[in-house]
């Protein structure tokens, strides 16, 4: 598949962007973040955006989804990411849908995909309990009772846990933290006693949440997929969450270098623009080929997981190795570059350093990516 | 032998109009799926047949690739029967047109050859700078005489070109180039001296800038011309580089006359001419293959890396090491997958464009990680200068880590690079 957009694939980015534009602008996430929205999102966005087809993009037609490809949802997440949108995609579609439908038995699609797709319904994924993403590093425990199991454990960082009607929750059935085996994924249902659930109030003003699970009682049912096989859906989930998240990251960096060039086009100080400087000239060009990189291997990632090709888990590393990084020099050039007014809460530009740096870290960061690259290629 | 920004053209793209991505176009053929496929059996089946077995592996070293050219010595006869099948078929310049001895291939079809030549892992049977900078333009540029002329015997390797740009007072200056041509009438007299000659000392023919007005402001007063080696008047001393190995020459015009239909293009015209050869060239080096490979074969770097630095239960035992290599790896699928984005981002009849300044930087930059993280894996046995004690692996690394340093610095420098893509790519004021 050619890493240039089809004309099918333009015409979706250009009805994003405008649709966007007008409904999701970054004064948007400003107001949610300023009025201390209870939601954090717009749940009328959320249900505009799922009749344009988007809240179900990947998912079969069944289901009430587009049947369309990841390129197509990377699309739509890069332009959402331009604008620092707000919206459930990542908890929801990306990672708790997506374990659905690689995993879940026939009740739990039918039940829940189809309300996805209709924006009805939002997902989260908990499975973080550290302060890093640390996969297999779950301590959070699933014992067997008479009807099902107890959950018992803490879990941080899982977006929209306040807001979500179900959680999916990866547990441990056998072994100890760090074990790719004995992991289970469970469905965990919003009002289930003994689950506390806290809004953490993050940096960028988006939606995350500490989960405790105080003796959870769930039944047989609720379980995802085969029971201490867990890693074995949890690798595929979190590849493609992986790179369709870099692809909203690739937007919000794209924007926020963009704006940057702008601004060093149009700001003057000892009487030139500011973009005439060679020291700023120099620095402009090293983000823009860092930038361009970024979009070659996220367009490829996303392209490999609709071919189904065998190297979408190295992809999916060397995609959010390769955003994180630049996403972390542009963020930071990008204030620099734009000076004092870059450092005041009017400008905008500090959300996007703000929201690059809560992304850079979200399902792993550069580091954790490149460890995982290395033994993954055997080294 | 980088350009001199001042009389660039305006921004060919903006940043304004967001776009999806660069740009380095190539003149697409529409070519359907069957056809193709109809290609790459005949052309498969042809290379098996005539590709002889000794051209199937790999060099050992950059002196084995063929640069031709009428000095050429063939120990190999395989080597001579390589070129010569491949050159009759005009693969050696797959989609240059077939009047001027070329494929005719369109670039879809080209890239099918590439990949039957990797599967079979021949040889290039042809590498030279009349392939990559001059034939180019020829094409754009040159008269019908001169592409008659020329093109054919480029294809077939017989004559070996050399690349007159830089001077001893004009490197990142070009322009500022004072070799002069004297319009004598029937033919230019030309004095002057050239330096970083790439191979001048193995060259056959020269593509040379010259200065042909001196009134003129410095870019309006080039003119690009064409001679032969041989001329009366030329000579080449080589210059010994860090690395002990001497590709570049200095080269030296003393009255050195050269026929009139020589000049390719406009009298004075030849800044414009410059200008689109520098962007071949940058394609070419930036394209190469760049610390993509190197070191001549032989185990991966992650393969070094473990018999170098200790390997712990699969692991590169250094956990820095393993963070580097696991970089570079990385590092090199971007800009691998960025290489194939743009040409198939690619639109229609356009030459390549400031793109190939990111190719240029980039894929330069890279190699020098790839060598200084070479040398950090191979510790003291990379830094071996000849003799006993260093294998023939460990001594090319030390040699090729000195040579990496010019990659920077010969067809333009990475700053430079950077001052065209901060103008041409993004528009940003002088």
């Amino acid at each position: 598949m050619s890493l240039a957009l089809s004309e099918e694939q333009e015409l979706l980015r250009n009805t994003a962007r405008e649709f966007i534009a007008e409904h999701s602008p970054v004064k948007e996430l400003r107001r949610l973040r300023d009025t201390n929205d209870p939601v954090g999102f717009s749940r009328e966005l959320w249900g505009q955006m799922a009749e344009l087809g988007w809240a179900g993009i990947v998912l079969p037609e069944e289901y009430g989804g587009a049947d369309l490809g990841w390129a197509e949802l990377g699309v739509v997440l890069e332009e959402c990411g331009r604008t620092l949108a707000a919206t459930p995609f990542v908890s929801t579609l990306l990672l708790a849908a997506n374990a659905l439908l690689l995993a879940g038995n026939g009740t739990q699609k039918k039940d829940l995909l189809a309300a996805v797709a209709k924006g009805q319904t939002v997902l989260a994924f908990a499975l973080q309990e550290g302060a890093h993403h640390a996969p297999y590093q779950v301590a959070t425990t699933a014992v067997a009772t008479k009807d099902g199991y107890q959950l018992t454990g803490k879990k941080t960082f899982v977006q929209d846990g306040h807001v979500a009607d179900q959680l999916v929750v990866v547990a441990r059935t056998a072994g100890k933290p760090g074990d790719r085996d004995g992991l289970s994924l469970f469905l965990v249902p919003k009002h289930a006693r003994g689950l506390g659930v806290q809004r953490t109030t993050m940096v960028d003003g988006r939606n995350a949440a500490n989960v405790e699970l105080a003796g959870v009682e769930v039944d047989k049912s609720a379980v995802v997929g085969t029971l201490g096989r867990g890693a074995e859906v949890l690798d595929p989930v979190l590849d493609r969450a992986t790179i369709g998240f870099s692809a909203e990251l690739l937007g919000t960096i794209t924007e926020a270098f963009e704006r940057t060039i702008a601004y060093l086009k149009t700001r003057k100080q000892f009487g030139v623009p500011i973009g005439s400087f060679q020291a700023l000239k120099h620095r402009a060009a090293e983000m823009f080929t860092q930038v361009e990189l970024s979009r070659s291997i996220v367009l490829d990632a996303l392209r490999a997981i609709d071919e189904k090709r065998p190297d979408v888990p190295a992809l999916a590393s060397i995609a959010k190795a390769r955003v994180s990084d630049a996403a972390h020099l542009v963020g930071n050039e990008a204030v620099q570059m734009h000076g004092g007014i870059g450092v005041t809460d009017e400008e905008e530009i500090g959300l996007f350093l703000k929201r690059a740096r809560v992304a850079e870290l979200t399902l792993g960061d550069a580091a954790y990516h490149r460890a995982r690259f290395a033994s993954l290629a055997g080294f | 032998m980088p350009p001199d920004l001042s009389t660039s053209p305006p921004a060919a793209y903006d940043i304004a109009p967001r776009r999806t991505g660069v740009l380095v176009p190539v003149p697409p053929k529409e070519t359907s799926v069957e056809n193709l496929d109809t290609f790459r059996a005949e052309v498969a089946k042809w290379l098996e047949e005539n590709c002889p077995a000794s051209m199937r592996k790999p060099m050992t070293s950059e002196d084995e690739a063929n640069w031709g050219g009428r000095r050429k010595q063939y120990t190999n006869p395989d080597e001579k029967l390589w070129l010569d099948r491949m050159a009759a078929r005009g693969f050696t310049c797959p989609t240059w047109p077939k009047e001027y001895g070329g494929g005719g291939l369109s670039n879809a079809e080209a890239r099918v050859l590439a990949e039957e030549m990797r599967k079979l892992r021949a040889r290039q049977p042809l590498v030279s700078f009349g392939i990559t900078m001059l034939g180019p333009v020829l094409l754009e540029y040159g008269n019908e005489e001169q592409k008659r002329e020329h093109l054919p015997k480029i294809v077939r390797g017989e004559i070996r070109w050399c690349q007159g740009y830089s001077e001893p007072g004009a490197g990142s200056d070009l322009a500022g180039l004072q070799t002069r041509a004297e319009d004598k009438g029937d033919h230019y007299l030309v004095n002057g001296q050239k330096i970083w000659t790439s191979y001048a000392n193995y060259a056959d023919w020269i593509f040379c800038l010259v200065r042909t007005d001196t009134n003129a402001p410095k870019h309006d007063g080039i003119s690009f011309i064409l001679f032969d080696m041989e001329t009366p008047g030329v000579s080449v001393s080589p210059i010994k580089l860090i690395s002990g190995s001497s590709p570049f020459c200095q080269t030296f015009f003393q009255d050195v006359k050269v026929p009139k239909k020589n000049l390719v293009g406009k009298t004075n015209g030849g800044w414009t001419i410059a200008k689109r050869l520098l962007q071949h060239e940058r394609e070419m080096i930036g394209g190469m293959g760049f610390g993509l490979g190197g070191s001549g074969g032989g185990a991966s770097i992650e393969q070094l890396a473990k018999d170098y630095c200790g390997d712990d239960a699969g692991r590169i035992a250094d956990p820095i090491v393993r963070f580097e290599v696991a970089q570079h790896l990385m590092d090199q699928r971007c800009f691998m997958t960025t290489v194939r984005r743009s040409a198939e981002e690619a639109k229609a009849g356009q030459g390549p464009g400031a793109a190939s300044s990111m190719f240029k930087l980039y894929g330069t930059e890279m190699n020098k990680r790839r060598y200084e993280l070479l040398v950090r894996i191979l510790g003291s046995q990379a830094l071996g200068w000849e003799g006993q004690g260093f294998s023939p692996r460990e001594l090319s690394t030390t040699r090729e880590w000195l040579r990496s340093k010019g990659n920077s610095i010969e067809g333009g420098t990475s700053e430079v690079q950077l001052n065209i893509i901060a103008k041409r790519v993004l528009g940003l004021p002088d």
